[in-house]
């Protein structure tokens, strides 16, 4: 599973109120704490910050790679504020995310064309939100063959299908999940990730909705997740996933974690 | 046989018996109006105050809604005779750029629920539009949602250009990165943090 570490978000009150104060060393304990964690890569958000997110997020980058060799996944639609983390980025970053909607899928490929970078692309367009496997795989068939057109190669995509909350349409659980499954099927090497917190909004004790639903993705394919990786149970959760999956050759990984103490408690 | 049963089966989530019970009282000669608001939208308030408390859930909100509506197409037919029963109306949209509908979808079933006339203009909707559907349905209410970030600035925009036409409608605004605090930065008339907040607060502004 490639973890895309989930907390330095300026939405959160502390990393709002560490990114004010240009509080280096909050941030760079919540990057450490996660790489630590296991996590591949550290999303940086600074999207509340109207007119200074260029600089923000550049100073975030810097700031986060001071500590850790990890690459960032630059989490912004505005090309500006891509530009500007990535002139002090090291290593391939992940662009976080591209989509179908016109504006942010004109304003970013230019920035992901040709080049080795990482990148999201979530299934969503101008026509609203997708709901149906079919939905999903329309915007997925256009996102990644622009992908592929503009020389990204396939192992650098990962495909979000766009977790919808289960409470408000029982469908929508199964609907992504299979949209996971099918753009395995379809696009041969290709990656999936997501967030998957949205799909407990409306229900009571949304931890356990989550974790349960990480082990039905993860039974269909899924390998990348966007999400907190100091989180011990839902990484647990993964590992035995991804070990029952059969992507984790002897159980080996299950068994390190065991010895590590991931099962505990 | 009473109103109470009518309220109660909506809390119960139960259609049928929704239905069934607003016939009878119906039947029994019971004020349609009564019916009606003591009834079918109690109950509904009595879900937004219970689904605010934490102790009913988005599922539930949304089934006990469906018994609310089950009830309300049995009053209807008796409604139509010029008996002025809206409490208001309330023109319903997520702001230029964000395709988000699920918040704004729940917010426009408990305005219905409390007897609002909704008019809900969808996804994607610019400031001119907002406006101009105000004007033609002569609303009392503009209610913006947003889900990101990126597009809180349009619901300023939004409120901006509501004030520049001049308009009396208010604006009240909600959505998962919004607070009472950029509710009053932008001039909003008000916020709420969910369904029933924004019910209650409708109530509020324009009572």
């Amino acid at each position: 599973m490639i973890i895309i570490g989930e907390l330095i978000n300026a939405s959160r009150k502390a990393i709002k109120a560490a990114i004010e104060a240009r509080d280096a060393a909050a941030i760079q304990k919540v990057a450490k704490d996660q790489a630590d964690a296991g996590a591949d890569y550290i999303d940086v958000n600074a999207g509340i910050f109207v007119g200074r997110e260029p600089e923000y997020l550049k100073w975030l980058v810097e700031t986060v790679q001071q500590v850790t060799d990890k690459p960032c996944a630059i989490d912004s639609p505005d090309p500006e504020a891509i530009q500007a983390a990535m002139t002090v980025h090291q290593g391939t970053p992940m662009i976080n995310s591209i989509s179908l909607e016109k504006d942010r899928y004109e304003k970013l490929m230019p920035i992901i064309a040709g080049t080795d970078m990482k990148v999201i692309a979530l299934c969503m367009s101008d026509a609203g939100m997708p709901q149906t496997v079919d939905d999903r795989m329309k915007i997925a068939d256009e996102l990644v063959n622009g992908l592929l057109k503009n020389n990204v190669s396939i192992e650098n995509i990962f495909v979000d299908p766009l977790v919808q909350p289960v409470s408000v349409d029982n469908t929508f659980g199964m609907e992504f999940v299979n949209t996971i499954e099918t753009v395995i099927n379809t696009f041969a090497g290709i990656h999936t990730a997501c967030g998957l917190s949205n799909i407990s909004y409306g229900l009571p004790a949304r931890k356990f909705m989550n974790q349960t639903f990480m082990v039905m993705a993860i039974a269909k394919g899924l390998d990348g997740a966007i999400m907190n990786p100091l989180d011990q149970k839902m990484m647990a959760h993964i590992l035995a996933a991804e070990a029952l999956a059969g992507r984790d050759n002897f159980c080996m990984a299950y068994l390190k974690a065991y010895r590590a103490g991931m099962f505990e408690s | 046989m009473s109103i109470q049963d009518i309220f109660n089966a909506v809390l119960a989530f139960d259609a049928e018996t929704a239905k069934a019970k607003t016939q009878e009282e119906l039947d029994a000669g019971t004020d349609v109006e009564t019916i009606l608001n003591d009834g079918l939208i109690g109950a509904m308030d009595e879900v937004g105050e219970r689904f605010s408390a934490g102790d009913l859930f988005v599922p539930e909100m949304l089934v006990a809604a469906q018994a609310m509506k089950a009830g309300l197409e049995i009053l209807k037919p008796h409604l139509a005779s010029g008996q002025s029963r809206s409490k208001g109306t309330v023109v319903i949209g997520t702001v230029k750029g964000d395709l988000h509908d699920i918040g704004k979808n729940l917010v426009a079933m408990m305005m219905e629920g409390a007897g609002f006339d909704v008019v809900d203009v969808g996804v994607d909707i610019d400031s001119e539009s907002f406006v101009k559907t105000a004007a033609e349905k002569d609303a009392d209410v503009i209610a913006l949602s947003a889900l990101l970030t990126t597009t809180m600035p349009a619901m300023e925009a939004t409120v901006k250009a509501v004030k520049e036409a001049g308009m009396t409608v208010k604006t009240i605004i909600g959505g998962a990165p919004v607070t009472q605090a950029f509710s009053d930065q932008i001039g909003a008339d008000g916020y709420s943090a969910d369904a029933p907040g924004a019910v209650k607060l409708i109530k509020e502004i324009i009572a």
